[in-house]
């Protein structure tokens, strides 16, 4: 029997979500760490405000590139210990397809969800509503592209008894440039700048590496469950 | 040239080269070390603004040149190995490794050593600083990835993997974190321009660069030749190279 790649994925992606959505806390737990994260900042630094308008951009984007790594780890690791993994990755479709599929149905239970509780957390680090649309778009691609880089170190990583450490490890450097533009971006909206520059940089990296990572996390599949 | 190509895959005949080649490296390596050293700390004329401290640049940026170098040829390497399935190219990779982190490191403390008389302070958020920082953490994921695998193989393919895909991103880190910089403090760095040395400074300066290279090379050979009985201590010409 074979089908399409398109059905191929579309149904991928449908078991997915379905699994994600038959385990409600699985999807809580980063986004209560995010707003724990965030929580600390404030206690650790001071309650004024003034102050933590001018930190809140950073807070964001370290504590949202956290609990996005923290789910980051899960992406091939139950699919691979009861040998769903290697059964996909026999049944003749590529490989890129499942990672495809995976990585973005984890986009959308994971990165989806940060964008979506981040005005909250924005609302307590004083970040005024007007720059909401700019720091949420920022974050949705940011944590886009963070899922690909993810993807990859979650494909070496899979066979692994302790990868979750060795996951951020590896894939938290690659993330810097990330953190560099999407605060930015997310400052210049808080200052009623123009935040085009960083934007157009991170779609950019949005960009490279969905086109790339996806043959990068296959290959890395490749050596890991051979 | 392709048979001299195919013999670098053969266990045997890089560990002889290896050993062949490492005294020689050392022997010259240790010649333009010392004449850069010597010339450039006693003779060298000061720097006009700088005066005596910039001399640190004599051990500082080879060092800084020498990491991304280290950082490219182990990716290089890895991906020969992982391509062509070649061992040799992981054997190479794993040997330069701890080598390139170590002058990352290297170039770290004599650059923050280089900053408390110039900056007054001995981390500054510089751009090069900073980017040498996060290759020094690209470095430690690499190798750190290659021995948390139980398998060798999977464990040097893993890891060449994973060294090709920070070899993409080493520009793209760079330059994000320059741009970053230039954004939250001005341009405080100094800039040096090599034609604009004069060549009293910048003799010893090239010797040291040259010196370090060979140091590197004589390094990488000794550590290929111990990954190599490592990795192919189960064939009969490790057991009779060592006996002999």
């Amino acid at each position: 029997m074979s089908i399409g790649a398109v059905a191929a994925m579309r149904l991928l992606l449908r078991r997915e979500l379905t699994l994600s959505f038959r385990r409600p806390e699985q999807l809580l737990q980063p986004l209560v760490f995010f707003l724990i994260v965030t929580t600390l900042f404030p206690l650790g630094l001071s309650p004024q405000l003034s102050l933590l308008r001018e930190m809140a951009p950073g807070v964001l984007w370290v504590a949202a590139l956290l609990a996005s790594l923290l789910s980051m780890d899960g992406l091939f690791k139950s699919d691979a210990d009861d040998g769903t993994l290697e059964q996909l990755a026999l049944s003749g479709q590529s490989l890129g397809i499942i990672v495809i599929a995976k990585t973005i149905a984890h986009w959308l239970v994971s990165g989806v969800a940060l964008v979506v509780v981040s005005p909250v957390v924005a609302t307590t680090l004083a970040i005024p509503i007007e720059a909401f649309p700019i720091m949420m778009l920022s974050l949705a691609m940011g944590t886009l592209t963070l899922s690909w880089l993810g993807a990859i170190g979650a494909g070496l990583t899979v066979g692994l008894r302790r990868g979750s450490v060795l996951l951020s490890l590896i894939i938290l450097p690659l993330a810097m440039p990330l953190l560099i533009f999407g605060a930015n971006a997310t400052d210049r909206a808080i200052g009623g700048e123009s935040a085009a520059g960083p934007l157009y940089f991170l779609a950019a990296l949005c960009v490279f590496t969905t086109t790339l990572a996806p043959f990068a996390a296959s290959t890395a599949l490749r050596i890991t469950l051979e | 040239m392709w048979t001299w190509f195919y013999r670098l895959a053969s266990p045997p005949y890089v560990y002889r080269t290896a050993a062949a080649f490492a005294p020689w490296l050392l022997v010259s390596a240790a010649v333009c070390i010392v004449y850069g050293i010597v010339d450039g700390l006693a003779f060298a004329p000061p720097d006009y603004q700088q005066g005596d401290a910039f001399r640190i640049i004599y051990v500082h940026a080879p060092a800084g040149w020498l990491s991304m170098f280290g950082y490219t040829l182990m990716a290089v390497a890895g991906a020969v190995g992982l391509i062509w399935r070649i061992k040799m190219g992981h054997a190479v990779a794993a040997a330069v490794a701890p080598i390139g982190a170590s002058f990352t490191v290297l170039g770290l403390v004599t650059g923050s050593l280089w900053g408390r008389p110039m900056w007054g302070t001995y981390w500054a958020w510089d751009p090069r600083l900073t980017s040498e920082l996060i290759l020094l953490f690209l470095y430690f994921g690499v190798i750190s990835l290659r021995s948390a695998f139980e398998d060798p193989n999977r464990g040097d393919r893993a890891a060449a993997l994973l060294a090709i895909v920070g070899v993409v991103n080493v520009p793209i880190i760079h330059y994000s974190v320059q741009w970053w910089n230039s954004l939250h403090q001005g341009a405080t760095v100094m800039k040096f321009e090599k034609s604009s040395m004069p060549g009293s400074m910048l003799w010893p300066l090239l010797a040291m660069f040259l010196g370090y290279m060979l140091f590197f090379g004589a390094v990488l050979c000794i550590r290929v030749r111990a990954e190599i009985l490592n990795r192919e201590r189960q064939a009969s010409w490790v057991r009779e190279a060592v006996q002999a």
